[in-house]
């Protein structure tokens, strides 16, 4: 009981050759655009890669990359086979490499398939991921001076402003947080010293925000300082202001930006896995074709091609005892070491067993 | 003698008409190219189209893109003539049109020249337009609740953000405007009374700039306000601090990115130029050569072709000949200076003249 079985003719056999060879040409630069695609979210994620806490996220880009390398090789030698396929004297050296084929071109479609479904799961991870990154870096603002941080300044203001955010869920995060370093810090003052003094950790807190907070649609210039201080600032309502900073958390706005950047990405991927599956059924009915055609007296006549010779269920017990057997021929036999006419003569039994096993995957 | 002889065997000529029509599609993707960049040029200008004030700038991409069209056209018209001047007898349909069309690609290429000229020059235009654009954009920062003017204060900033720039020529022009409207200032407090009355034009100026004047590679947290007053913040001197604020000024930093834009698309028109040259002094040894073919009668003989039939100056001399007796051929010619094998008309007795007298009627015709 074949599983859907298609007559060919000569000249269909020819026909899907040529088309096929065709799409798999077309696969192999769908497989150059996944590599693309993976390399360009990678460097994404390595640009901002100094507010993230982990690199977890990058799976993703690097399981496209290692993707649409494998799908090139693949796809390129299926369109080989193809050109093969119509010369009866170079069409049989493939039929082993079909069978290893077959096997990687569905693992491809597999990881494609995770890799969009990952783009999903992982969202959870990459925020939290956001939220640790973005806390270390408003915390290490003020520390221009030390090794390993000092870029955490320029870092986190060129962010806020290229995002169009503040803080880590909003301005308010910079307000628990001494962003202005002591060395520009008057300590003979009393307004300094009280205000260290009232902190319990003795920081020096402020109800202000870094200028790259400050939003340049605002009908005013803008107030960094004194926000919640509603006097100090003439007609000021810091409830009702909402022109004057940035509304948004950066951390919002940057799993925004890349679930946007990774969504827009699906259509394509799942195109790609389309291709790559029409690729592998065609193939599949080609080689059974010309096998088929081979097999006949009159090469030129019709035959049949098919997905699968026996069911599903009766394939997958045959590959399940074909895998059995050749673990136990590799196995070392202990009576076989001591005398190799036994070897020799085990090795003759074993070998018509697996090649009575073998027709029937082949034929 | 003619200027720059070169002999052509049938197969030469061949060749030269087949490198001709590909060096002709060739030209038709430059055409192509030299269009973009003048549309990318306008669109780059017209995105700071506020900052600019009213001086004609926009002459040079137009230019550029009619030159690219043109080039085009013209190019896609010399592809098919080279197309055809493989076969002698296609080449009799272009016969007529090639002198013509090699005359208005002359010209078409001198045009290109005066593209790239004016690429070049335009970027003092653009310094003049710039100054004053800014100066007034500057001015009416303030002014964002007056219709045509509201967004002034955004484009400002975003522009002193992204060119890393602050004021015209540096950031003590926002010291003598007042950029902080009249809507937020405290007119019931002393000190701002005193500050609108300590000016002689009664404006509210103050030694601080906007925020997006600040340096985001700064150690130090922003200092905006009071920035010429050294006690007002701690550690701080105003004549060494060079990091706090943008240092370039917005006109100098506009200037640099145009004159890199112009500089670049001048040299890409510079090499359209002396391609499009080749390309037409190649079709004029094209054309020569095939003329002498037909004028010889074997379409596989060996000819000559060249640039000028005679020396220029000789051919200078002719043209200018033609064109006097193009003039001439409307005026009445006098009977004494003309040669009657050549000017038929002097002649005929319907040619009226100083010295003709319309023949007088005989006795015997006379009507009475």
């Amino acid at each position: 009981m074949v599983l859907l079985k298609m007559k060919f003719t000569q000249q269909r056999r020819v026909r899907l050759a040529q088309g096929l060879w065709l799409l798999s040409w077309l696969a192999v630069m769908c497989g150059a655009f996944i590599f693309c695609l993976g390399v360009y979210l990678k460097t994404e994620l390595l640009r901002r890669a100094e507010v993230m806490d982990n690199a977890e996220i990058h799976v993703v880009p690097n399981i496209l990359m290692m993707v649409g390398l494998a799908s090139i090789g693949t796809n390129w030698v299926a369109s080989r086979v193809c050109q093969d396929s119509m010369d009866a004297s170079r069409f049989p050296r493939w039929k082993v490499l079909l069978l290893v084929w077959f096997g990687a071109a569905a693992l491809l479609c597999c990881l494609l398939v995770a890799v969009v479904v990952l783009s999903y799961a992982l969202q959870g991870r990459l925020e939290e991921s956001l939220k640790v990154g973005l806390r270390n870096g408003i915390r290490f603002y003020k520390d221009t001076d030390v090794p390993g941080r000092c870029f955490q300044k320029e870092t986190i203001d060129r962010l806020q402003m290229e995002f169009r955010c503040c803080g880590n869920n909003n301005f308010k995060d910079w307000f628990e947080v001494q962003w202005v370093s002591n060395r520009y810090l008057d300590f003979t003052s009393k307004d300094v010293k009280d205000r260290i003094r009232s902190n319990v950790d003795g920081r020096y807190l402020l109800d202000s925000v870094p200028f790259s907070c400050c939003n340049p649609a605002s009908p005013r210039p803008c107030l960094q300082h004194h926000l919640t201080d509603n006097s100090a600032h003439y007609n000021y309502e810091y409830q009702a202001e909402e022109l004057n900073l940035y509304s948004r958390g950066c951390r919002q706005a940057l799993i925004d930006y890349y679930m946007d950047l990774m969504n827009s990405t699906g259509p394509g991927v799942l195109s790609v896995i389309l291709i790559q599956i029409s690729v592998l059924v065609s193939l599949r009915y080609l080689q059974t074709a010309v096998d088929g055609a081979m097999a006949l007296e009159n090469p030129e006549g019709n035959s049949e091609g098919y997905l699968l010779e026996k069911g599903l269920k009766e394939t997958l017990e045959e590959v399940k005892a074909n895998v059995l057997d050749m673990l136990k021929f590799g196995q070392v036999d202990p009576a076989a070491e001591e005398s190799p006419e036994a070897a020799g003569g085990e090795k003759a039994a074993d070998s018509p067993t697996e090649k009575a096993a073998s027709p029937p995957s082949t034929s | 003698m003619a200027v720059l002889k070169v002999k052509f065997t049938k197969t030469k000529r061949d060749k030269l008409a087949q490198v001709l029509w590909i060096l002709n599609w060739i030209s038709v993707v430059t055409g192509i190219l030299l269009f973009s960049l003048g549309l990318f040029l306008k669109v780059e200008i017209n995105k700071r189209g506020e900052l600019m004030a009213e001086r004609d700038v926009q002459y040079v991409p137009n230019m550029l893109i009619a030159v690219g069209l043109i080039a085009c056209a013209i190019n896609f018209l010399g592809g098919k003539i080279c197309y055809d001047c493989v076969d002698a007898a296609k080449f009799l349909r272009w016969k007529l049109i090639m002198l013509p069309y090699l005359i208005c690609t002359f010209f078409f290429t001198f045009c290109v020249l005066v593209g790239a000229v004016m690429c070049y020059a335009m970027l003092g235009e653009l310094q003049e337009a710039l100054e004053l654009g800014l100066t007034r954009a500057m001015r009416f920062y303030k002014d964002t609740d007056l219709p045509g003017r509201c967004f002034l204060k955004r484009t400002v900033d975003l522009l002193q953000i992204e060119f890393q720039c602050c004021g015209n020529s540096g950031y003590r022009d926002w010291f003598q405007i007042q950029w902080v409207s009249n809507r937020y200032l405290d007119m019931s407090q002393k000190e701002v009374l005193d500050r609108f009355r300590s000016n002689v034009e009664g404006k509210y100026l103050m030694d601080g700039v906007p925020f997006s004047c600040c340096n985001v590679n700064s150690p130090r947290p922003c200092i905006q306000h009071q920035i010429t007053n050294n006690s007002a913040h701690f550690n701080y001197e105003h004549q060494t601090e060079e990091q706090n604020l943008w240092m370039q000024g917005c006109r100098q930093a506009l200037l640099h990115h145009y004159s890199s834009i112009t500089r670049s698309i001048g040299l890409t028109v510079l090499v359209t130029w002396l391609f499009e040259l080749s390309v037409l002094t190649g079709v004029r040894y094209l054309q020569t050569s095939l003329e002498n073919v037909l004028r010889q009668g074997d379409p596989n003989s060996e000819s000559e072709g060249w640039l000028l039939e005679r020396s220029f100056i000789e051919t200078a001399r002719t043209n200018l000949n033609i064109i006097k007796s193009l003039g001439k051929s409307n005026q009445i010619d006098a009977a004494a200076h003309a040669d009657p094998n050549i000017n038929a008309p002097s002649t005929s007795k319907a040619h009226y003249g100083p010295d003709d007298v319309p023949p007088r009627p005989g006795p015997a015709a006379s009507c009475q």
